[in-house]
């Protein structure tokens, strides 16, 4: 278990606009420590995002994505009080899921 | 005195067989994870160069593209560890958008799935080893296309 993402999505028009913020080192496997030991990757792998029950986004990483991931996007349809939610799993085989309210 | 041996020498092979049986359980967390959501894919993430990463991603043919944009994306990146990109495809069809970074140790770096309904448009950071082009390749309908973009790195993000 990860820190709490941050989820903000917002209803503009007929489109809902979510934005995350993930909490995670996001470790690339290339840097080494101050004993010149590679540190092992430690990433994200795989994103779902859905409004509902309805997958909106999925997403596979790899290690180039940066530390704290951020991700926005936009989708059609969604109201107010619509639950967004957002799982990720990681290459550890941790996973976190947190929900938002559409606002 | 034979048949002791044949014994002695199946039961042998039956222990090696046991060892392979193990060596390959052993490695199962590491691919359980992999499953945990959907299948991560393992074999397109872990190559070493932009050519693999399409072959892996089974992309044989990728036309350039006019219609695939980077949005707030920098020309140059002060912190390669940080670098914004934004992509959006006005493809009709758009089923998949994937960030490619050729200069990177593992040149695909992110694959995002578009359902129908959300807008073929993301935007996400990424890490950059140097300065590098930037592929957005996009499926629609099928078919492959693609836009590059360089993006000059003052400081890599990668070796720290």
């Amino acid at each position: 278990m990860g820190d709490p993402m941050k989820i903000r999505a917002t209803a503009v028009g007929d489109s809902t606009e979510v934005k995350v913020l993930m909490s995670h080192e996001m470790e690339s496997g290339q840097r080494k420590d101050a004993q010149g030991q590679t540190i092992p990757a430690w990433f994200i792998q795989v994103v779902t995002v859905t409004c509902n029950d309805k997958t909106v986004l999925s997403a596979q990483w790899g290690t180039a994505v940066s530390k704290n991931p951020f991700l926005s996007f936009k989708f059609k349809g969604g109201a107010k009080g619509d639950k967004i939610t957002v799982t990720w799993t990681d290459s550890r085989g941790d996973t976190r899921t947190d929900v938002a309210s559409v606002t | 005195m034979d048949e002791n041996r044949r014994k002695v020498m199946q039961s042998g092979a039956g222990v090696t067989l046991l060892g392979l049986l193990a060596a390959a359980g052993w490695l199962e967390p590491a691919r359980g994870a992999d499953l945990g959501a959907q299948a991560w894919n393992r074999a397109a993430f872990d190559t070493h160069s932009v050519a693999d990463a399409m072959h892996a991603l089974g992309i044989l043919d990728a036309k350039q593209s006019k219609d695939i944009a980077f949005v707030q994306t920098p020309e140059i990146a002060e912190n390669g560890a940080v670098v914004p990109i934004g992509i959006s495809s006005n493809i009709p069809k758009t089923e998949s958008i994937a960030i490619v970074i050729d200069k990177n140790p593992n040149p695909l770096a992110a694959v995002f799935d578009v359902p129908a309904g959300t807008e073929p448009a993301i935007s996400t950071r990424v890490k950059m080893a140097q300065t590098a082009n930037i592929y957005a390749v996009v499926r629609a309908d099928g078919k492959y296309y693609v836009a590059t973009k360089e993006i000059k790195v003052t400081l890599g993000g990668c070796g720290g």
